[in-house]
């Protein structure tokens, strides 16, 4: 599903972002990307949706290859992954239901096929009595969900959610981390950046760790190689 | 096709502010472009006008014969270059004299004998009204035996040679001046309106839209934005040519087709500036 092998990338002004990081996160998959600010997360991410580019190194992410792809095949990767920010990333001038429609008219979906699909993403994360606020008039787990049910409206096979919870309260974080625990238990693959330590013990999932660029823990590896020198 | 027209309008209402900026902007960067035509149309009418007076005269001998007269007529308006030749008579020519010259009349009066030769005027037809062709003609006319002498002003068909040149010069250079300046100020108007939109075509590309999903929208706009300004300039042009019809002097409008050239030529502007701007921002970011 997705698969980093022996991954560079260097800054633009020198320094490496990224030293020989490899990992393969399968198909249904519940991944914690963790690490402190500037460890290398967000570039992980930006590579996975073609963001950026490897330096060196192989990624793979749905039977595309990131370092070989044309610029117009890019929006066909994207459409098969959804994607979340800590900042939301509404449009600020378009209802609940329209910032989530929006995802599904640049796809040139059919206009009868689009409400209705818009209003189960809604029901879904919980917001379908909001369909028609505006982000404003939302609080900050609200444009999350709304951002969460964007990304899930063209049902892709990876959720990519860049440290969802950083800009929210604790009751909100709980509940935008149960909504994504939900969409992987429905079958979707999950990478999620954050350094909320807590979140992570909270849950039995892989946790893959950078430190300056370097990849210093995978718990899918670590534990296996655990239990192999087990007696 | 349908999306991508409500998107484009929907910008109208989204940032109506920067839309009338833009529009206003074209408009009157058109609106620039267009007070310059209109002098230079009602500049060309005026040069027209004066060309119209260009004529050849041939001065006949007394006693020239009629046959002769009338077959020379004839083949003077066989000459390519030549709308029409009139055969002005000796008595002709005193009745237009005593007409024209008031001042003179007592003295016509007491002429006892006409002392006006009978001629024949030439006026050439557009596109010949010039030194060279008026030369031409006149030295064919000197050919013909009963002629006497052969009148056309040279040195005022010259002027004219050398005003029609300046003028189109002028039109050419201060007309291609102003396009370039309008060009720029509306590129740049409409490169404000992409800007503005940054964040969201960073989001499109995000949930997967196509470049070309992304940049039809704008052109569209653009190219509504351009029209709108097309016709917002052609007004005031209309406005200004109304003023200075009433309080300054008799004047000359666009024809019909020349203010639709003005209205698509905004629109063509619009276009292009949103395909420049939006190709820009998108191979960019």
């Amino acid at each position: 599903m997705i698969k980093f092998t022996n991954v560079f990338k260097a800054f633009p002004k020198g320094g490496l972002a990224l030293k020989d990081v490899s990992f393969h996160v399968a198909k249904g998959e519940f991944a914690f990307l963790t690490g402190h600010s500037g460890a290398g997360k967000s570039t992980v991410m930006k590579l996975i949706y073609a963001e950026e580019r490897p330096t060196s190194g192989e990624v793979r992410v749905s039977g595309y290859n990131v370092n070989e792809m044309r610029p117009r095949e890019v929006p066909r990767l994207r459409r098969k992954l959804g994607i979340v920010f800590q900042d939301f990333r509404l449009l600020e001038d378009r209802t609940a239901e329209e910032n989530v429609a929006f995802a599904l008219e640049v796809t040139g979906a059919r206009s009868s096929t689009i409400a209705a699909r818009v209003m189960r993403v809604l029901t879904q994360v919980g917001l379908a009595a909001k369909a028609q606020a505006y982000p404003r008039e939302l609080s900050g787990g609200e444009q999350q969900r709304v951002a969460i049910a964007r990304a899930l409206v063209n049902e892709p096979t990876v959720l990519l959610a860049d440290e969802p919870t950083g800009n929210l309260d604790e009751r909100a974080t709980r509940g935008v981390f149960q909504l994504l625990r939900d969409i992987n238990a429905s079958g979707t693959a999950v990478v999620m950046a954050t350094h909320d330590l807590d979140l992570v013990r909270q849950a039995p999932y892989r946790v893959i760790e950078l430190q300056e660029g370097a990849l210093v823990y995978d718990s899918a590896v670590d534990e296996a190689r655990d239990q192999a020198a087990a007696p | 096709m349908n999306l991508t027209f409500r998107e484009a309008i929907l910008t109208f209402k989204r940032a109506p502010l920067l839309s009338v900026l833009s529009v206003t902007t074209i408009a009157f960067s058109l609106f620039v472009l267009g007070l310059f035509g209109l002098v230079v149309i009602n500049l060309q009418d005026a040069l027209h006008n004066v060309e119209e007076r260009v004529e050849v005269v041939a001065y006949l001998l007394p006693g020239a014969p009629i046959e002769a007269t009338a077959q020379a007529l004839k083949d003077i308006e066989a000459f390519p270059e030549v709308q029409s030749a009139t055969y002005v008579s000796e008595d002709d020519a005193l009745a237009r004299a005593r007409a024209e010259l008031v001042e003179l009349r007592d003295v016509m009066q007491e002429l006892e004998r006409n002392p006006l030769p009978a001629s024949i005027e030439v006026k050439l037809k557009p596109g010949f009204r010039d030194t060279d062709h008026v030369a031409a003609v006149a030295e064919r006319m000197r050919g013909f035996g009963f002629v006497d002498d052969v009148r056309f002003g040279r040195d005022w068909v010259e002027k004219l040679d050398r005003l029609r040149g300046l003028a189109a010069a002028v039109g050419i250079v201060v007309g291609a001046a102003f396009a370039v300046v309008a060009i720029i100020i509306i590129g740049t108007t409409i490169r404000m309106a992409v800007l503005q939109r940054s964040r969201e075509i960073a989001i499109m590309r995000l949930v997967g839209a196509t470049d070309g999903f992304i940049r039809l929208p704008f052109l569209l706009q653009g190219a509504i934005k351009g029209l709108l300004g097309g016709m917002v300039a052609v007004g005031l042009s209309f406005a200004a040519f109304l003023l200075i019809n009433r309080y300054l002097l008799q004047s000359a409008f666009f024809t019909q087709e020349q203010a639709v050239a003005i209205i698509a030529f905004g629109a063509l502007i619009g276009l292009l500036g949103s395909t420049i701007s939006v190709g820009r921002h998108l191979k960019r970011v």
